[in-house]
Order: C-alpha cells, then structure tokens, then sequence
C-alpha cells in the first residue's frame, strides 16, 4: 500500500472523518477526550486513530505525562498539489467559494 | 484582548526523501526558501540569540522577524516568531516555531514543523499556510523543482 493509499483508506471511515473534524475544531487533544465525543469504546477509538496515524493524517506529541494528539494536514495537501496546480487552484477556489455562498443564502 | 488565548499549536509533518543536511541547508538559506517559502528570504546566522527573520523576495522588507532559542544542525531549530506584514496578527505578540529533522531508513527524514504559543488569528493563518510550505520543501527537495506556478 502507497501513502496515497493510505490516506484515502484513512478519510473512506465516517468515525475517522470525525475524529479529523474534532481536531480540526481544536488541535492538541488526549484519546480521553477524543473517546468522550464518541459512544464508542477505548479500544475502537485507538484503532481509528492508530489507521489515521499510520496515514500521516494524525501526529501525536507528548506533552508531560500525557499524549496529545493534532491534525497533521500535509498529506492531503500533497493530494491536492498532485492534481491542483497554482493556476487552477483560483478556478477550483473560486467555484467552491460560490458553491458556500449558494448553499448558505439558498 | 486580556483574555486572548496564546496557546495554540500547530503541527505539519512529512516524509521527505533526502538528507538530514540537505533538508537544514533548505530550511537556512535564502536561495531555498525563495523557492517554496512564498518567495521570501531567510536570514540568519543561526547563532543562539541571533535574529532570525524572513524577507520579502524583492525588497528589504521584513515579513517575519525572531531570534534563534536553539540551534542543532541538522536535527533541529528553534526561533521565536512574529508577524510583521499583517497588523492583527502582530498584534497577538510573538509565538515560536521549531524544526526537527529525524533521519530515517531508506534515505527519508521525518520534518516537523511545529508552531506554538499561537494566537486564534495566527494559528488561522498558519493551518492555511504551513501545508503549503512543507508540501512545496518536499516537491523542491525530492524533485529539485518548486511547485507548479
């Protein structure tokens, strides 16, 4: 399996999507408190984040006795410059952007 | 504004397919972060205590400014930060950036770029930025050519 492929078997988990997004909102968080946003156990929420680790997705550090855990970005953004080029990114933003406006006015 | 919260952190990691030296050389000297580090220079004499700043490509002006906290090439750098070209993100006050390179099997080396004591508005401003910056070393350092555009 290639890193990209890791990535994509990474984000192709709801849970794990979550997980992303609970980072997302704040960085730097214990798998104590990742697990309380979850009904699910201990050792389920380990799993998830050990594939999102393994994946580059996901990188702890430690900080004193306890291990944080922060979104890690760059592999997706490595996707994203694989195909998206500087030139295409305005159109690409652009669109996306109108794409927000129409959803949130309509 | 007292009760701003200083402490965000922001971590951006890859692997990248060269040297531990090669990968320092890209991070200190200007000629590389021309390159990938949105067309500025890094000047610095990575002497503990000295400044560390960045300026803008074609000019003398200063985009960020900071000073060496530590210095071990090439495994890791250490310098405070401030913002220069954006007064609301001056404003939140310094924050630190740390470099670690760790070498791997295979030829490859962990980077980590690790931001930290990040205002709200920074650290919005870093997530957008750091990614771009870390891909772009890569692509530079793997491939010898800046990304695209």
């Amino acid at each position: 399996m290639d890193d990209d492929d890791r990535v994509f078997r990474a984000l192709a988990d709801p849970t794990r999507r979550y997980l992303l997004d609970r980072l997302h909102e704040r960085d730097g968080r214990t798998l104590t408190e990742l697990e309380s946003a979850l009904a699910m156990t201990r050792f389920g929420v380990m799993k998830h984040l050990k594939v999102l680790e393994d994946a580059g997705l996901v990188v702890t550090r430690r900080s004193g006795r306890e291990k944080l855990h922060f979104l890690n970005p760059v592999p997706i953004r490595l996707i994203h410059d694989r195909w998206i080029d500087k030139y295409t990114e305005r159109f690409v933003s652009a669109l996306a952007d109108l794409k927000t406006e129409l959803e949130e006015t309509g | 504004m007292t009760t701003m919260t200083q402490n965000i952190t922001n971590v951006h990691q890859v692997f990248i397919r060269a040297t531990a030296e090669e990968i320092w050389e890209a991070i200190t000297r200007p000629e590389f972060t021309l390159k990938y580090f949105y067309g500025t220079r890094v000047e610095s004499d990575l002497a503990v205590g000295s400044p560390f700043v960045y300026r803008a490509g074609d000019s003398e002006e200063l985009l960020v400014e900071g000073e060496v906290l530590e210095s071990d090439p090439p495994r890791r750098l250490s310098v405070t930060w401030r913002f220069l070209y954006d007064p609301e993100l001056a404003a939140e006050g310094p924050s630190r950036v740390t470099w670690e390179i760790e070498p791997q099997e295979g030829g490859y080396c962990k980077f980590t770029a690790l931001h930290e004591g990040l205002g709200e508005k920074s650290a919005e401003q870093v997530a957008g930025g750091w990614p771009y910056i870390v891909s772009g070393l890569k692509t530079l350092l793997e491939t010898g050519k800046p990304l695209a555009g």
